[in-house]
């Protein structure tokens, strides 16, 4: 498995190690995810898995084991800047213009002016916002500040996006809109995508991979393949096989939870 | 444009009805001088207005007004055909002159505008120093005990402590340490009175990132420099500007309660003191309004300062969706 993006061997997670509150979040979590696979984490809240992102991302470290991405160490990788982020709230800086908060990593990465500007032009017109790049976060809605968010996670290349519930607070409608818009970006830029969910339409629809975890602790119970055919489109959810993909993944949520009882 | 107009002019309307409700209750209960000066017995120690009568002297009939007017000093008539030695120490305080109708009306100084604008500017000057000091003091601190998670957590509660002392009580010790006619002495009073409001709110600033903020900044790899140029301090900003308001009042308090303990003569607070020893009470009243105005100002100079800084910021927010 030397090509694996994103290679986690029996990685465990213990918050609060020691005391009476201590609580083992992830546990003996072994993970390979190759080059520009779609995978999604899927479970209940307190799962872990936005806890398992972050410690992809080195956010957070590991209490035990092995995590490696792109063949280096989870913290040499961050030092790299292998990784996009993209957050549950689209977390732009107030004080910055779209256009500028897009700029925000080239910025910390040194860039020169032209590449800067000419890399915000570019994600600016991926995430269809050129019209706003003058314009200040708040007066964008939630659906436009997240798009801005993932043109910053693009904006310097990173070969790997993490996005913790990115479409979470959004409404349906526009949930729907950008996930297509996500399936376009990521076709077009080749990025390896981990993305956390609540969703199991969302999860089916978006993934290569879908992978369940269950809670207390948390661990992976299934990792399911998602053969449905690319590109993916409108006609994708009207799909047989896509029913029957949702299905299995609401059986395996199930069926963890029948096991917790 | 008229919803502008009415902004101002509103509040403008309210100001004159109170000093006309405030000359009127003055005369018509007979409330004493010295414990309340008419509205025009105070501004006629800043500035007059005299009239020079020509022939005519229907342009301003002798009503009631115009009596009261004329019974406070504010407005002085000097008969027509006046002699020009008269007028010549009348042109000497003139501040402005003009022609209404057939008469010439002179603006001048009032006999105590000079004492107090004298006065005002040197006590606004230990204010605006004492202020300085106590920004650049606290700001300084502020940083430090952001970076450094252990000194804040052991100095904040000291500064909370501090925050809450009546730091104006030790304005006497101050001004023997430093000296009573030094500026300097009103200006540490200042200065220690702003410090702790304005550390503790740029703190707060400097540390109330959200966390979300932070990962980010963490996902790119910067530098803690990077996360406080880029993050913390525009985060303060606000904070910092809250803090600013109130650290402007608190400067003009602290200078002039500052030289209510002592000071030279030509200090404000020291001018209060001794019009009111001397039953001087619509002098007092005088130098009062041009602190209360100095005051203003300031408050405005630092909300327009505010505006200019942070553009972006959500209390400008006019079409919000």
């Amino acid at each position: 498995m030397t090509d694996a993006v994103v290679l986690l061997d029996d990685v465990n997670k213990t918050f609060g190690r020691g005391t009476v509150a201590q609580v083992q979040a992830l546990r003996d979590i072994n993970l390979s995810i190759g080059q520009n696979e779609f995978v999604s984490l899927i479970g209940p809240s307190g799962c872990g898995k936005s806890t398992l992102l972050r410690v992809i991302g080195d956010l957070l470290p590991a209490s035990s084991g092995q995590v490696q991405v792109n063949g280096k160490e989870a913290r040499q990788a961050r030092l790299d800047r292998d990784y996009g982020m993209v957050f549950q709230a689209a977390t732009l800086y107030d004080w910055r213009t779209v256009a500028k908060n897009v700029q925000l990593p080239l910025e910390l990465m040194k860039y020169t002016k032209e590449k800067k500007e000419q890399r915000t032009q570019e994600m600016l017109e991926l995430v269809e916002l050129s019209d706003f790049a003058s314009h200040y976060p708040w007066q964008l809605s939630g659906g436009m500040q997240q798009r801005v968010a993932i043109a910053r996670a693009l904006a310097f290349e990173p070969s790997i996006l993490l996005m913790d519930e990115p479409f979470g607070a959004l409404d349906e409608m526009t949930r729907e809109r950008l996930n297509l818009e996500l399936l376009d970006i990521w076709r077009k830029t080749k990025t390896t995508i981990v993305f956390v969910t609540h969703s199991i339409t969302e999860a089916v629809f978006l993934s290569t991979r879908v992978i369940v975890m269950s809670a207390r602790p948390g661990r992976i119970t299934q990792d399911i393949p998602i053969d449905l055919p690319q590109p993916r489109g409108v006609d994708t959810r009207e799909n047989v096989r896509f029913f029957e993909l949702e299905t299995q993944v609401r059986e395996a949520l199930r069926a963890n939870k029948r096991q917790a009882q | 444009m008229s919803e502008r107009n009415q902004r101002i002019g509103a509040p403008v309307l309210i100001l004159i009805l109170v000093l006309l409700a405030w000359e009127g209750l003055v005369t018509g209960l007979k409330i004493e001088q010295f414990l309340l000066p008419k509205p025009t017995a105070i501004l006629s120690n800043l500035v007059r207005v005299v009239r020079i009568d020509d022939a005519d002297t229907s342009l301003l009939p002798d009503n009631e007004a115009a009596t009261l007017l004329r019974a406070s000093r504010l407005i002085v008539d000097l008969p027509a055909g006046v002699s020009p030695d008269l007028l010549l120490p009348l042109e000497e305080g003139r501040i402005a002159t003009f022609r209404l109708g057939s008469k010439q009306v002179l603006i001048v100084r009032g006999n105590n505008l000079m004492p107090i604008v004298q006065a005002s500017w040197y006590t606004l000057k230990e204010a605006l120093g004492g202020l300085l000091l106590g920004v650049l003091a606290g700001v300084l601190v502020a940083l430090i005990t952001a970076r450094w998670t252990a000194t804040r957590e052991a100095l904040l509660p000291f500064a909370i402590a501090a925050n809450s002392m009546p730091i104006i009580a030790f304005a006497p010790i101050l001004n023997n340490w430093f000296g009573i006619d030094n500026p300097f002495s009103k200006m540490a009073i200042v200065a220690i009175m702003v410090f702790f409001p304005m550390m503790i709110n740029t703190v707060r600033g400097l540390v109330s990132v959200p966390p979300r903020s932070l990962e980010l900044m963490r996902s790119y790899a910067a530098s803690e420099f990077s996360i406080l140029v880029k993050a913390r301090i525009p985060n303060a900003l606000p904070y910092f500007f809250n803090g600013l308001k109130v650290a402007g009042a608190l400067a003009m308090i602290g200078a002039i309660v500052g030289e209510y303990f002592g000071g030279p003569r030509i200090a404000l607070g020291v001018f209060i003191t001794q019009e009111a020893a001397l039953f001087r009470f619509a002098s007092a009243w005088a130098a009062i309004l041009i602190a209360c105005t100095m005051g203003i100002v300031l408050y405005l100079l630092i909300l327009l300062a505010e505006r200019l800084a942070m553009p972006w910021h959500s209390s400008y927010r006019t079409n919000d969706r």
